[in-house]
């Protein structure tokens, strides 16, 4: 194979990609448009409020540009958009950009801490569970899968609440830092972990760790039992291939046999569920964010939802959409490199 | 045991022994002595320019960022004092007001308050005209003679003149509102852009003389004020005061019980009832003027029968929804205006009756009922009195079909007058009978295309002559007849016509025992925090 035409396929490859991408996000923004102007709730009345005078509906509503036909919104919205303008939030006054600067780095370090967690936690686990499969450690593994997997997260924030919080006093309550902090760290990432250490106040740094700590491990848990149940049958059926046999025939130590042929032939589909599970994480989570009154993107698009605040919700979608997009494709990239097989097409 | 799983839980172990490691020791209770602490839900805040505030929580905060024309003393709320005016003459024809501007009010910049700030603020009300900007409109004014009917002759002197000769008292009320509150005229005109009278930049920001000055609002997160040492009656104790947005009642009582936060606002009934026995907890409540109302679409037949009207009366099980999941949060109210205001009646004549009302219903000739959807919000009491109303109205034959929407949803469909019955509230848009007594018993024009909307209108209640008292009352200036009008109209709506009142409001608050002095008032925006104190917990 010449140069040229592996230069051509990269292209090519790339260009899919790129065309992929931009007709997915194209797509993204004419569905959420269209559903947001056919929703039950009336935009005028969630900005005006419910008894607003008839001369101050009709006002607002051309001001909106709400009389124009729905193409004609779409096109302007769109064209605003070309200029990097998501337009201004109606509930916040605020350009819906800089909203989206306050409310997802939120997002972004919860869902990047309990990631973080879970990977670390979730993927010895699995491994574990199926090289003992069937043991009481695979069961208990098992269980607390489960229990991550199908109890609700509302019930478990409000219980680990009163427990560790209420009761325990272990870690602090709802919200992202104390409040005798919140207003003298100055925001330059947005992250509560990074600005309080860039601002050098370890008291802080400490108040936001411990703020962090139940909706991580909540979180965590979460996208733990999702990794740890992947895991463990992506591990059960390379143990019971032939080249495993074959390899502890060859009188290989097992812990070898585990991580360098086993695990090492996961690795590709592992850091697909991987993504997947982070990219759910930074859709952000309602319910979460809701419990630990956490200024998240999860719990912006959805307020922004119920008060018809159109810009936001379209905003917070695009932006969230283009991530989950990203952290796709990264993913897939990354599989060709963790995976041969995968290079060829 | 195998190297893989020794080597996994050296791992699991390691991270374990490292989180330990990190949990940091909490301090107890954690608020700073110097900032009062609010669990609220916030998420209601649209502006906070006075000119456009018409919501609870931005009402509650302009209140303590601005001073108003006309105030009250927080000990006395049935009278209204002077606030940013001290005084006022009255011309003989009743058409002309002369106000004496108050020495000693200072704006965030230093700059005394004068009367050409009060001229700015009216002004710029009636000319943006915002969703609250009716309240001043209805004297008349509009932006093409706002220069002729408020004028400053100097600096301590501003003259209002009205289209009719209003009662005193409704004047005066009407200038206790948020829409009266005085804004730094340099400061806005500074930031003036494409003619908005600073509009675009005072939504999120403030420009007031009042107790405290706006920090910061992120919207659904937090606004927090600061105190101003200029304040007139005094440089408030509390020198920063933070209104997180708590939406979970339940995140809000655990905040307050651990002394994360210092009142919570927004409790459940029986949250209030489990924290009575705290230690380190109080408790304050006030009646409020909101009200809760039934209301029922003359659009669809048998609601237009008036002893069908008459039967819903006496098919709601009003003593029994306020002594059960009601829990003191609110109370009975027939007439709409409310405990402690002039013109609130006594009396409750009706009460739950299933026979009587299904005698009514079979006169009007509706013996085997009928069917109803009532729509209702989708949140705590109206869930629960919808519920408790479809009980009792299938005892005598009328069949519900409830609606639970989302708030907005709800109001888009009464807006469009689309619903046959819904549960509502109602909260008066300043501190005068007038602003309720108009929105229940006044409507002329039931068109789609008619000029006011209020909710008789809303209900397609076409009422020419309790309008015609209504109106008649604007202009009584003996203020005990006037009270009598009010109380007369009450009567009317209560006994007839398709809108009848359930109950009305009375706000519940926990606090820190160490803090004192918060009053909460009569209306959403009356709350003041510029004598609050906090001792040392």
């Amino acid at each position: 194979m010449g140069y040229a035409h592996r230069g051509w396929i990269v292209a090519r490859t790339g260009l899919d990609l790129a065309l992929t991408f931009v007709l997915t996000v194209a797509g993204l923004i004419v569905i959420t448009f269209v559903i947001g102007r056919f929703l039950p709730t009336d935009p005028v009345v969630a900005i005006i409020g419910d008894r607003a005078p008839h001369d101050v509906y009709v006002a607002t509503r051309i001001a909106m540009g709400l009389d124009k036909p729905i193409w004609v919104q779409l096109a302007r919205y769109a064209g605003r958009l070309l200029t990097g303008d998501f337009g201004t939030s109606v509930l916040s006054s605020q350009p819906v950009l800089d909203d989206l600067g306050r409310f997802f780095p939120a997002t972004l370090e919860l869902a990047t801490v309990s990631s973080v967690v879970a990977v670390i936690v979730g993927v010895p686990l699995g491994v574990v569970a199926a090289v003992k499969e069937r043991t009481w450690f695979d069961h208990v593994i098992r269980v607390v899968a489960l229990i991550g997997y199908s109890v609700p997260v509302f019930w478990l924030g409000l219980v680990g609440l009163l427990v560790f919080y209420a009761r325990l006093d272990w870690v602090a309550g709802p919200g992202r830092i104390d409040i005798a902090y919140q207003y003298s760290i100055p925001p330059v990432t947005g992250m509560a972990l990074i600005d309080t250490l860039l601002a050098g106040d370890l008291d802080a740094f400490r108040s936001v760790v411990s703020h962090m700590l139940l909706p991580v491990g909540i979180l965590g848990l979460y996208s733990m039992a999702y990794i740890t149940r992947m895991t463990r049958s992506f591990m059960l059926e390379q143990l019971s291939a032939e080249y495993v046999t074959t390899a502890r025939v060859k009188g290989l130590r097992e812990g070898r046999v585990v991580w360098r042929h086993a695990f090492a032939n996961i690795a590709a589909p592992l850091v697909t569920v991987i993504a997947l599970a982070y990219a759910n994480l930074l859709s952000g989570s309602v319910l979460t964010e809701t419990i630990f009154a956490w200024p998240g993107v999860g719990l912006y698009i959805t307020q922004s939802l119920f008060s018809a605040d159109l810009n936001a919700v379209l905003g917070g979608t695009i932006v969230i959409g283009v991530c989950y997009i990203a952290i796709n494709l990264l993913a897939d990239a990354l599989g060709r490199v963790l995976d041969p097989r995968m290079r060829a097409t | 045991m195998p190297n893989t799983t020794r080597r996994a839980v050296f791992g699991l172990v390691g991270a374990g022994a490292a989180a330990t490691m990190l949990r940091p020791g909490r301090a107890a209770a954690a608020t700073p002595a110097d900032t009062l602490v609010i669990a609220k839900n916030i998420d209601d805040i649209l502006s906070l320019d006075p000119a456009e505030v018409y919501e609870f929580s931005s009402g509650e905060i302009i209140n303590n960022v601005y001073d108003r024309l006309i105030t009250f003393d927080p000990a006395d709320y049935s009278k209204p004092v002077g606030g940013a005016v001290e005084s006022w003459t009255v011309s003989p024809d009743g058409r002309t007001y002369t106000f004496k501007v108050r020495k000693g009010l200072k704006f965030g910049t230093g700059r005394a308050l004068v009367a050409k700030d009060i001229v700015y603020s009216l002004t710029r009300v009636v000319v943006l005209n915002k969703t609250p900007g009716f309240i001043l409109t209805q004297f008349g004014w509009t932006a093409q003679n706002a220069a002729d009917l408020i004028k400053a002759p100097d600096d301590d002197t501003v003259v209002l003149t009205f289209d009719k000769a209003y009662a005193p008292s409704f004047i005066i009320n009407i200038l206790s509102a948020g829409v009266a509150s005085v804004v730094d005229s340099e400061v806005l005109t500074s930031h003036e852009a494409n003619g908005d009278y600073g509009y675009a930049w005072l939504k999120t920001r403030s420009a007031g003389s009042g107790a405290y000055r706006i920090v910061t609002w992120n919207a659904k997160q937090a606004v927090v004020l600061e105190a101003a040492s200029s304040y007139w009656r005094g440089t408030p104790p509390i020198k920063r005061i933070v209104f997180n947005h708590v939406a979970e009642a339940t995140a809000q009582r655990l905040l307050v019980e651990k002394g994360d936060a210092d009142i919570a606002r927004d409790l459940t009934a029986d949250q209030i009832h489990a924290l009575a026995s705290s230690p380190a907890l109080a408790f304050q409540s006030a009646p409020k003027t909101t009200i809760i109302y039934f209301q029922l679409n003359q659009t669809y037949e048998p609601l237009t029968k008036p002893k069908v009207q008459e039967a819903f009366r006496w098919l709601a099980d009003y003593q029994g929804m306020a002594d059960s999941f009601l829990k003191g949060q609110y109370g009975v109210r027939e007439g709409f205006i409310t405990t402690g205001l002039p013109g609130a009646l006594t009396e409750a004549p009706y009460h739950l009756d299933v026979a009587k009302a299904k005698q009514l219903l079979t006169e009007a000739g509706y013996p085997n009922g009928f069917d109803l959807e009532v729509t209702v919000f989708n949140t705590a009491p109206y869930t629960q009195i919808a519920q408790s109303l479809q009980a009792t109205l299938g005892q005598a034959g009328i069949r519900v079909k409830l609606t639970q929407l989302d708030k907005a949803e709800v109001f888009t469909i009464i807006r469009a007058r689309k619903h046959q019955a819904t549960l509502a509230y109602w909260s008066p848009d300043y501190l005068d009978d007038n602003s309720t007594a108009n929105w229940f018993g006044w409507c002329t024009d039931i068109a789609d295309n008619a000029k006011t909307h209020t909710a008789a209108w809303r209900n397609h209640w076409l009422i020419p002559e309790l309008s015609k008292e209504t109106d008649d009352a604007l202009l009584e200036p003996d203020t005990a007849k006037r009270n009598a009008t009010y109380e007369d109209i009450q009567r009317k709506t209560r006994d007839s016509g398709p809108l009848f009142v359930l109950f009305e409001q009375n706000e519940q608050i926990v606090l820190r025992k160490n803090v004192t002095g918060f009053v909460l008032g009569p209306s959403f925006d009356t709350p003041v925090y510029w004598q609050t104190k906090k001792a040392r917990a």
